[in-house]
This record gives structure tokens, C-alpha cells and sequence, in this order.
């Protein structure tokens, strides 16, 4: 597996794996929107809004799962210096950005009709702002440090500090009172979402985790492809 | 098989990871206080110096049987199950604004038992189901 993500054994990749995935992705999201606007019910308390759940959710899972991914390849970066390392953080980074911003713009939307209010500086809906700017951090590091080994350095810093915003994202809603929810999805209970609600939610999720792979893939193959160039011209 | 080299970075990694861990532990104690966006009845109870000029966050459940209403002038009563907190406040409440559920509201304290909002804000659940399943549990109780 790990071998593949080698850069000429990559580039040499046949499309044939991004195609599948893009197949993939159509009919899993097909199914999946399908299934949370039309066949699934409203919530007993919420009504229709409860629809911004199965966006609002897999984007929340998949922003702090890229920074725990970011977080892990930097450390491996700055301790063994694998060469391929800062190129997977560089084309996973902007996706768990991205996803971040979703989360806080749809937790947003959904916050006005629910709560009554758009913002609240509760512990999770900071953590959360928090860990956006983190990732606007890194990515920025990335474009305005201009040596490579200084940007490397410091982006790999950043993604380690992040890291520990993590927990404190995941169990703010147990430590303090927020208004934010507890989870409805734990290890350790049942999830307390009834299953016509769950399984779209789940649908969504995996829609979301194959469109973040495929967006990774290509952004992985255009940074080799930019190295290849660079050392082109040296030569 | 790790070089020196290696090894010295993980030992740098771990203490590093040590310190920070600290310092966040140790901020987050404490600003405490802050970190909490509201506080229980029970909390406002025991909490010897309040002060009742600045505004502060109060929340838990809608007590059933509490809300009375007057024109725009809405009162009711905030339970831990433990103690109460009578509020007043004029406005428009939120949707999700119901007996038995979740509130969080801001304003100032009369005195520990009297509490004034300027705003309400509803605090929903992690329980979510279908209208007919919630029917069918409340059947099944009965």
C-alpha cells in the first residue's frame, strides 16, 4: 500500500483506480442525497432542518480526521524525514480546510432555526473555529515561507500543535457545558439517532470520504508532477 | 536500528509533547470560568460571590408545567432536578423553546432565585427520531 504512494511507482499508477473512484462516488452520493432529502423522516423536535445533519456531520468527521492525518504524516516527517511526507500533508491539507468551513457554515445555518442564534462562542464551535485557522496556518506556511526546508519545518509544527485541538474538539461538549449537543455517535454506546436517520447519515459520510480521497489522489499526483518539473529544470 | 540522529528527535517529540500538554491542561483550568458557556442552578446555588451586574448564562431544563405567558412577557422556570431558577423575559423564543427541554439563556441575576434574560437560546438533544418512533415510546411508557 505505502509503496504505491512512491513517487514514480505513483505516477506510473494506471487512471483506472481514479475512475472507479469517481463511479463510486457518483452512485454513493446519488444514493445518499436521495436517501437523507426524500426517503428519510423528519425529526420528532427539528422537523425538516434536521436535514443539515447528514452534511453537517460527515464534514465535521472528515475536517478532524485530515488533521489527525496531517498531524501523524508531520510527525513522521520530522523525525525520520521521508521525503514524500510534506507532499502527502500539502494535498490533504486543503480538504480538511475545506470541510472544516462546511461544518462551520452548515452548523451555522442550522444553529439559527434550532437554537436561535447563528454564533455562539461555546467551547466546540471555537475548538472547531480554531482548528479552521489551524489549517489556514499551515496551508499559509506552505505558500509564503519560501525555503523548503523552513516551510517544511514549520508547517510540520503547526500540524503537531493542532493536534492537540483534537481532544478538546471531541469531548468539549462532556467537559463543559456547551450548548452544543453531546455526540449521538460514540464508541462505547449505542448511537441515540434512529437508524432510518442513521444510515443516510453513514451514506453521506462514506459520499464524502471517497470525493476527500479522489480530491487527495489528484492533488497528490499534481505535487509530484511539480517536483518532477522543478528538478527537470535543474538539470 | 534507529540512528542517534533518530532518536534524538523522537526524545525531543515526546518532551515536547509532554510540555504542551501541560501548558494546555494548565490553561484550560484555568480560564475554567470562561470556557464554560453557562452555568446550572445548582452552580449559581453554591457560588458564594456572583455578582449581579454582569451578564451571565444560565441553563438546563424547561421546568414542566413553568412557562406562563402575558402578551410579550414570557416566565418560567430553569431545573437541574436539583435547584430552580424562576426567569423573566420579554421577546420571542425560539422554535425549539418547550417544556421538559433544554434552554440557555442570557441576562443579568436579581437575586439567586429571580434571574432576568435578554435572550433565549434553545438547547436541543443528541436523541433524534422519527415523529411516529417518539409516538410509539411515549405509548409504550404510558
Amino acid at each position: 500500500m505505502y509503496k504505491n504512494f512512491l513517487p514514480n511507482k505513483f505516477i506510473s499508477l494506471k487512471n483506472n483506480f481514479t475512475n472507479i473512484l469517481v463511479v463510486l462516488l457518483f452512485i454513493i452520493a446519488t444514493t445518499g442525497l436521495i436517501y437523507s432529502l426524500l426517503i428519510s423522516p423528519p425529526d420528532h423536535i427539528q422537523g425538516d432542518s434536521v436535514r443539515i445533519m447528514y452534511v453537517h456531520v460527515p464534514s465535521s468527521f472528515i475536517a478532524l480526521g485530515c488533521f489527525a492525518f496531517l498531524g501523524f504524516i508531520s510527525i513522521l516527517n520530522l523525525i525520520f524525514k521521508i521525503k514524500i511526507m510534506p507532499l502527502l500533508g500539502k494535498s490533504a491539507a486543503p480538504i480538511g480546510c475545506v470541510f472544516s468551513l462546511i461544518s462551520i457554515v452548515t452548523g451555522s445555518l442550522w444553529g439559527k432555526p434550532t437554537w436561535g442564534t447563528w454564533w455562539v462562542w461555546d467551547a466546540r464551535l471555537t475548538s472547531m473555529a480554531i482548528l479552521f485557522l489551524f489549517y489556514i496556518a499551515y496551508i499559509y506556511s506552505w505558500k509564503f515561507i519560501s525555503s523548503f526546508e523552513n516551510a517544511n519545518r514549520t508547517s510540520s509544527f503547526i500540524a503537531i500543535i493542532g493536534l492537540f485541538n483534537l481532544p478538546i474538539i471531541k469531548f468539549s461538549v462532556d467537559w463543559w457545558n456547551t450548548l452544543h449537543q453531546p455526540s449521538s455517535i460514540t464508541l462505547t454506546s449505542a448511537p441515540t439517532i434512529h437508524h432510518t436517520m442513521l444510515i443516510p447519515l453513514v451514506i453521506m459520510f462514506f459520499a464524502m470520504l471517497i470525493y476527500s480521497l479522489l480530491i487527495f489522489l489528484m492533488r497528490y499526483r499534481t505535487e509530484l508532477i511539480k517536483i518532477k518539473l522543478i528538478k527537470k529544470n535543474y538539470e | 536500528m534507529l540512528t542517534k540522529k533518530v532518536k534524538s528527535r523522537i526524545m525531543f517529540l515526546i518532551l515536547g509533547f509532554l510540555l504542551i500538554s501541560i501548558i494546555i491542561i494548565v490553561i484550560l483550568k484555568s480560564l475554567e470560568k470562561n470556557v464554560v458557556y453557562f452555568l446550572s442552578p445548582s452552580e449559581i446555588y453554591n457560588e458564594a460571590n456572583i455578582s449581579f451586574n454582569k451578564k451571565i448564562r444560565v441553563g438546563g431544563l424547561v421546568k414542566i408545567n413553568s412557562i406562563t405567558r402575558s402578551g410579550e412577557m414570557v416566565n418560567f422556570i430553569i431545573t437541574d432536578l436539583k435547584n430552580e431558577i424562576i426567569v423573566s423575559y420579554v421577546g420571542i423564543v425560539p422554535n425549539l423553546f418547550a417544556e421538559g427541554k433544554g434552554v440557555v439563556t442570557e441576562g443579568k441575576l436579581k437575586d439567586k432565585k429571580y434571574f432576568v434574560a435578554e435572550k433565549i437560546l434553545a438547547k436541543h438533544d443528541e436523541n433524534y427520531m422519527p415523529p411516529e418512533v417518539k409516538e410509539a415510546l411515549e405509548e409504550a411508557n404510558n
